[in-house]
């Protein structure tokens, strides 16, 4: 059996804690990892923008990197949902549109993989703090991955989950539109923040490492101390220290 | 016709002054929020809300599909009825249209009931044109006639002002001052267009629904004020998109579940209208001539459009609006065009051959896909924001700069060991930017991000530098897994084998 890291590059470069965690939480079902390393970017930045050939440049790397792999799993609601437009992007070449629908049957978010194929709510955490949840727009809109993490951090001991006010509203990332669209972008992460703020959480945890990189960032620049993880990093903290 | 908003040649330029306007950003803010508190409340208490979207989804895209079929189904049926219908291909055919009937009847004035494709056409300016007087009879709409502005939403036009602001203008109008008290102010617009609905010689109204069984045309509307458009002057005219046709009145008990609850949060209106034809001998009143014009005015490009076909499918109920987080914080006005918000991002573009001038209007989307999740008809407008930026690149007209930061991108991502060059890079050279583990600085291409935020620097090692070394650590002493989840991941390898690897594995529905 051949379950497989997709890192996404944002964990790879920036945040590689998460795919550590994923790891290492995944290793105590007796899972070991594969990681093929000739994967690079889902192609989302370049798909969104429009710029479609230089997306399947980049999709063409993923699709390589987990030809032979049973179950592909990411940390990103959001770059697992651009494998499931991979179909639409390679509607015209039938060869790489069968291996693009492979793809996509095989594909996971971390906690889609833990909860639906696992079957694992409780991993054995204990994490007494005040956490808020913020849910990614891709991976509870395209993926409809809305329980599968709520079951988790339910199972997790002294974790105490204080609902986020507007909770599904975008933070504001949507990739390129960040740097496009700086203003909109920023009064709604300004937003989203202030909502962080106001449920007075220690911890802001989430699925998706573009979303919590714009919101950290944002309450890094006013000075705000809340701690941001992935869920798989408080899960695992959480396994090391129950 | 352009109010303050309107001003700026790009949707970036429009976005900026609303988000520099607190009253504006208020007063959206609080009307959308209880425009979506109340759709929620409303589809969660009539239970099974999902499959009733998806019955109207079916019934909109039956339609579309055999739009000529009902189309002349529904012109025959209102001939019979005796209503005149006429069909207009551009705005500038619908606008001759109509001044020839107001013309032909001599029409000194028109009231008009909330109409967004005479709002489309421009028709209250062309009417003046000609010295004829048109006067939106909608509380929200007679509010921005009053201010020279377009609608900023498709339900609610005037959703950008507060009481003040309407208070000062209706006090303008009156020429006495009026307290900024809603039953005061609606109370003085009541008692003014009582009189001009008496005088007018045209009643204008827009159509929600056209049966194509009966040749009947439907309103819903909450003031009254459609249902006095349509009843006391003595001449109707009637402006619809040519994709306003539904099949039959069983058809349209699914629309009047999904569109007051999705627009509103409203079982229903205040007021339905059902309207076959002029006033017949035994009616007590009601219009003596009755006019269909059937507009198309872009309307079928999208047709045969795989990618745009379903836009044909909205009843324009403003919920994607309501839900969106981008018009939310810059209102309606910013998008530059009649219809705002996700429909429009999308609309206005398709409505016009050229792509390439209504690019910037696409791109101010964060592609976060809850206008899909609102719209009771399903269209997938987050999906079609992707296909109109593609088309705008595949024509040529994309951005110099950006077209050779993607092929950059497709450079050192269709590659890893560029990719790992390129981190190891960035390493060296985010030393002269990094302050405390985050860079800071509002120079160049980090000005936008950084003007709200801190941006993370690159840790020691990337995730790829890392994993063999872990990898080894963790084989060392790995257990053995759990038999029932063992076979459980079997099971769907295998499942998945049957299905000849078709995709959609049954987990997310995207």
């Amino acid at each position: 059996m051949k379950v497989s890291l997709f890192i996404t590059c944002l964990s790879d470069a920036i945040y590689p804690r998460v795919g550590e965690a994923m790891v290492r939480l995944l290793a105590k079902y007796g899972i070991s990892m594969q990681f093929p390393t000739v994967q690079t970017c889902c192609g989302q930045p370049a798909f969104n923008s429009g710029y479609w050939k230089e997306a399947r440049e980049s999709a063409k790397t993923i699709l390589d990197a987990f030809e032979d792999s049973d179950f592909v799993i990411s940390p990103s609601g959001s770059c697992t949902g651009m494998i499931h437009h991979y179909p639409k992007l390679f509607e015209n070449e039938p060869v790489m549109l069968k291996r693009a629908k492979a793809l996509e049957s095989k594909s996971y978010e971390f906690t889609q993989f833990l909860v639906q194929v696992l079957g694992v709510t409780d991993v054995g955490a204990a994490f007494p703090h005040k956490v808020t949840y913020h849910p990614s727009c891709h991976g509870s809109r395209i993926l409809g991955v809305k329980d599968e993490p709520l079951a988790l951090m339910k199972q997790v001991k002294g974790l105490e989950l204080v609902p986020l006010p507007f909770a599904e509203d975008c933070c504001g990332f949507g990739g390129t539109f960040a740097v496009k669209m700086a203003d909109i972008s920023g009064a709604m992460v300004t937003e989203k923040a202030d909502h962080v703020l106001e449920t007075e959480a220690e911890v802001l945890v989430g699925l998706d490492m573009a979303c919590l990189m714009n919101i950290a960032g944002n309450l890094r620049y006013r000075n705000e101390p809340v701690r941001v993880m992935h869920l798989a990093e408080l899960l695992y903290e959480g396994v090391k220290e129950a | 016709m352009s109010g303050s908003h309107q001003a700026g040649a790009t949707v970036k330029a429009r976005a900026e002054l609303a988000l520099n306007d607190e009253f504006l950003r208020k007063a959206v803010k609080f009307t959308t929020e209880r425009l979506r508190n109340g759709k929620k409340k409303a589809s969660e208490e009539h239970g099974n809300w999902d499959e009733w979207r998806e019955r109207g989804k079916q019934i909109r895209l039956h339609t579309i599909a055999h739009l000529d079929y009902y189309l002349n189904l529904f012109v025959d049926n209102a001939r019979a009825n005796g209503v005149h219908v006429h069909f207009a291909n551009t705005a500038e055919e619908a606008v001759k249209l109509t001044l020839d009937i107001a013309e032909h009847a001599n029409a000194k004035s028109v009231v008009k009931s909330k109409s967004m494709v005479t709002e489309e056409l421009h028709l209250n300016h062309a009417l003046e044109s000609i010295g004829v007087e048109a006067i939106e009879t909608d509380l929200g709409e007679y509010i921005i006639q009053l201010a020279g502005e377009m609608p900023s939403h498709i339900v609610i036009p005037a959703i950008h002002k507060n009481r003040y602001q309407i208070a000062e203008l209706l006090s303008k109008e009156a020429g006495y001052t009026l307290p900024p008290d809603t039953t005061a102010l609606a109370g003085f617009v009541r008692k003014k267009l009582r009189e001009k609905f008496l005088e007018a010689d045209i009643g204008m109204t827009g159509c929600n629904f056209a049966i194509a069984e009966t040749g009947s045309m439907v309103l819903f509307e909450n003031e009254g004020n459609a249902r006095m458009v349509s009843t006391v002057p003595k001449t109707q005219i009637t402006l619809m998109g040519m994709e306003r046709i539904i099949p039959s009145w069983e058809d349209l008990e699914v629309m009047a579940t999904l569109l007051p609850r999705s627009a509103t949060g409203q079982k229903l209106t205040m007021y339905m209208s059902g309207i076959t034809g002029p006033r017949r001998a035994e009616d007590a009143d009601g219009p003596d001539e009755m006019h269909i014009i059937i507009v198309d005015n872009g309307r079928s490009l999208q047709l045969g459009d795989p990618e745009f076909q379903e836009l044909l499918n909205c009843i324009r109920c403003g919920a994607c609006l309501n839900a969106c987080p981008v018009y939310r914080h810059i209102g309606g006005h910013a998008y530059g065009s009649t219809y705002s918000g996700p429909i429009g991002a999308v609309l206005t573009p398709s409505l016009n051959k050229n792509i390439a001038e209504w690019d910037d209007v696409a791109n101010a989307s964060s592609l976060c896909g809850a206008c899909y999740e609102a719209c009771p008809v399903k269209i997938p407008l987050h999906d079609m924001l992707v296909y109109l930026r593609r088309r705008k690149v595949e024509s040529g007209n994309g951005s110099k700069l950006e077209s050779i930061g993607m092929q950059g991108f497709a450079t050192v991502m269709g590659n890893s060991s560029r990719l790992g060059g390129v981190l190891r890079l960035g390493k060296l050279g985010q030393k002269l930017v990094v302050r405390s583990g985050v860079i800071r600085t509002k120079l160049g291409p980090l000005k936008g991000w950084n003007t709200y935020r801190v941006t993370p620097s690159l840790p020691k090692e990337s995730f790829r530098d890392r994993f063999d070394t872990l990898d080894q650590e963790l084989k060392q002493g790995l257990k053995q897994m759990d038999p029932a989840m063992q076979s459980r991941m079997e099971q769907l390898v295998q499942q998945r084998k049957n299905n000849g690897d078709s995709g959609k594995g049954g987990h997310g529905h995207g």
